[in-house]
């Protein structure tokens, strides 16, 4: 009887993680841009990773005698100007361009919250007069400009593009945790772990780390959009994907010369990057309204 | 307000003393040998050695960033590589230009971004509400390169409207330079008013639904003067200052929407340069356009201030 009770007691409880979690899915449903940006950024990273099953010709497989062709039912965005299919070349780019934008934030979320939390956590000369001097001063290059040099000085290639793009992103990251990892020091639960004789590496990873993974996950997936347009602006002024691999950028800038015959050629992968980048955009501000309805 | 600017100016050399070492770093990483790219590949092994002697190139590093800087503070930027000309006299040419752009883009950003941020926030909710946040959500996902070659697909190459590209200076042509120069501007305006359009309107929600404005309504006002009369012009301060932000992310947008339209700019300038390995132009004109940028922070940091007497200028925290 006694442990009866106790079940429907336990049962009549919430857990308060699960109602959180309820809570922010349901918000997160609710929007319904960001549920449309969600599907088409899953439905493009399916594309991405099924594109050689998806695609129906090779695409980078040249074939003079159907250059330039308009759009149809063999190829149903048409061919390039030396015959390749738009359509094969546009599923592909889409895996160069994803992998450009996971890769970079990548680089920059390896860099940057290491240092973010050391900075913010132990503050002092090192902080105020080096790392927060040296962003403030990567911060005032031009991002796309600072790209460009350290791509041209990397060497013209996907690699190169996305480590140069990495390292452009990583003051954002930097400042961003910096600023979380303040507000956390001073609170409650840090001076407990202080007091309770805990070490600072504890501390840092396994209490204030956590707390800033909300803000942290907004701005990587907004980041993820802009390092794709990166890659593509880097690609188009032929520094980012070399020929003959498939990128977005470097098919708008081969197109670009044939706007009045086949303007295709440049229309379709140029529509991809917008409705990628508008999807993760889409996306990741509904990320940020669920994890924190007061920043909408 | 003099300890604040005193205290602004001596951050701003510090950057900028931080950026001459990072332009300065990268350029001597660049793959490939100044003297060489002057001489041309029949230069024999000696006549190499000694422009690179004669170029300061085989001084120890220091030794060149300190000449380096010497120099730039005369305003001697050195001469390109490629057709010997004194960068100053290059980045004079191409500063116009590009302010000609500059001008021009905050004119369409900000025809576009006030009336589109004011409907959106006071009509929030509705059909404008979202069609504007849905425009602003597009305007910063278009990369500038595709919605420049939209416009030329669709104003020139369909329509016949506009001429595809080219520039003309202002002062020899004023009516074709506007013309030529309308969709670089439009390209750069609509993204940067997609970002004025988003934060007027999140600033402007916040203003009204302050206690003052309430006051207002109370008193019997009518929504036009409330919003024109008293919220916008509180709400507009925070847009201020990401204007001024946004001068980094233009001059990018600049460097591609320059060389799409072959608009003889600074952006078209860093291109060619770091493409064609001219080493003193790279440092020259990346130089300039971080100078500007640290230099624009600056003013809209002061603006900022006055603008907002809230903001104590000597506690150093807005």
């Amino acid at each position: 009887m006694e442990q009866a009770t106790e079940a429907n007691v336990k049962q009549k409880i919430p857990n308060p993680r699960v109602e959180m979690f309820k809570a922010m899915m349901g918000r997160f449903f609710q929007n319904k841009l960001a549920v449309l940006g969600g599907f088409f950024t899953f439905l493009l990273i399916f594309m991405a990773i099924f594109a050689s099953v998806i695609v129906p010709h090779d695409p980078i497989e040249q074939n003079y005698s159907e250059i330039m062709m308009s759009p149809s039912a063999d190829h149903w965005f048409g061919t390039d100007e030396i015959g390749r299919d738009i359509f094969s070349r546009v599923i592909y780019g889409a895996q160069v361009s994803l992998q450009a934008g996971l890769i970079s934030v990548g680089i920059a979320l390896a860099v940057g919250v290491p240092i973010g939390l050391i900075s913010g956590y132990y503050r002092g000369f090192w902080d105020e007069f080096v790392i927060m001097r040296f962003t403030d001063a990567m911060l005032s290059f031009p991002p796309l400009v600072l790209a460009l040099a350290l791509a041209a000085v990397l060497g013209a290639g996907l690699e190169n593009a996305m480590i140069a793009i990495g390292i452009v992103l990583t003051p954002n990251f930097i400042r961003l945790i910096r600023a979380e990892v303040i507000a956390h020091r001073e609170r409650e639960y840090v001076e407990a772990g202080k007091a309770s004789g805990l070490r600072d590496w504890r501390i840092i990873l396994i209490h204030i780390l956590p707390n800033t993974l909300a803000p942290i996950m907004v701005q990587a997936t907004l980041a993820i959009a802009s390092a794709i347009i990166s890659e593509a602006s880097l690609s188009y002024l032929g520094l980012g994907t070399q020929p003959p691999d498939p990128s977005w950028g470097a098919m708008l800038a081969d197109g670009q010369g044939y706007l009045s015959d086949a303007p295709w050629i440049a229309l379709f992968p140029g529509i991809f990057i917008f409705i990628t980048v508008l999807s993760i955009n889409l996306f990741g501000d509904g990320i940020r309204d669920m994890l924190d309805p007061k920043l909408k | 307000m003099v300890s604040f600017i005193l205290r602004r100016l001596g951050l701003m050399i510090v950057i900028l003393f931080l950026v001459s070492i990072i332009i300065f770093s990268l350029v001597n990483v660049l793959p490939g040998d100044p003297a060489l790219l002057v001489l041309g590949q029949e230069a024999t092994p000696d006549q190499i050695e000694a422009l690179r002697d004669e170029m300061g190139l085989n001084d120890p590093l220091i030794v060149q960033y300190f000449n380096w800087v010497v120099d730039v503070l005369q305003g001697d930027f050195g001469n390109s590589i490629r057709d010997n000309t004194a960068v100053t006299t290059i980045l004079m040419q191409k500063i116009p230009v590009t302010l000609e752009l500059t001008v021009l883009s905050f004119f369409f950003a900000i025809l576009i971004a006030i009336p589109a941020g004011i409907i959106s926030a006071s009509r929030k909710g509705t059909a404008w509400d979202y069609s504007s946040t849905l425009f602003a959500l597009s305007g910063v996902s278009v990369p500038p390169f595709f919605l420049g070659i939209l416009f030329i697909f669709i104003f020139a190459v369909t329509l016949g409207w506009l001429p595809p590209s080219g520039y003309v200076p202002l002062t020899e042509d004023f009516g074709r330079s506007l013309l030529l120069m309308l969709m670089p501007a439009l390209t750069i305006g609509i993204r940067l008013s997609a970002e004025l359009t988003r934060m007027l309107r999140s600033s402007l929600l916040e203003v009204l639904q302050s206690d003052y404005i309430r006051t207002g309504y109370a008193k019997g006002l009518l929504e036009k003067s409330v919003v024109f009369g008293h919220a916008l012009r509180n709400a507009l301060i925070p847009v201020i200052t990401v204007s001024g932000l946004q001068m980094a992310t233009f001059l990018g947008g600049a460097v591609i929407t320059e060389t799409i339209f072959s608009v003889p700019g600074l952006g078209q300038l860093v291109v060619t340069s770091i493409l064609t390995r001219d080493f003193p132009v790279v440092q020259g004109a990346v130089m300039f356009m971080a100078f500007a940028v640290i230099l624009i922070n600056f003013f809209v940091d002061i603006l900022y201030s006055v603008l907002d007497p809230r903001i104590k200028l000597s506690g150093g925290t807005k």
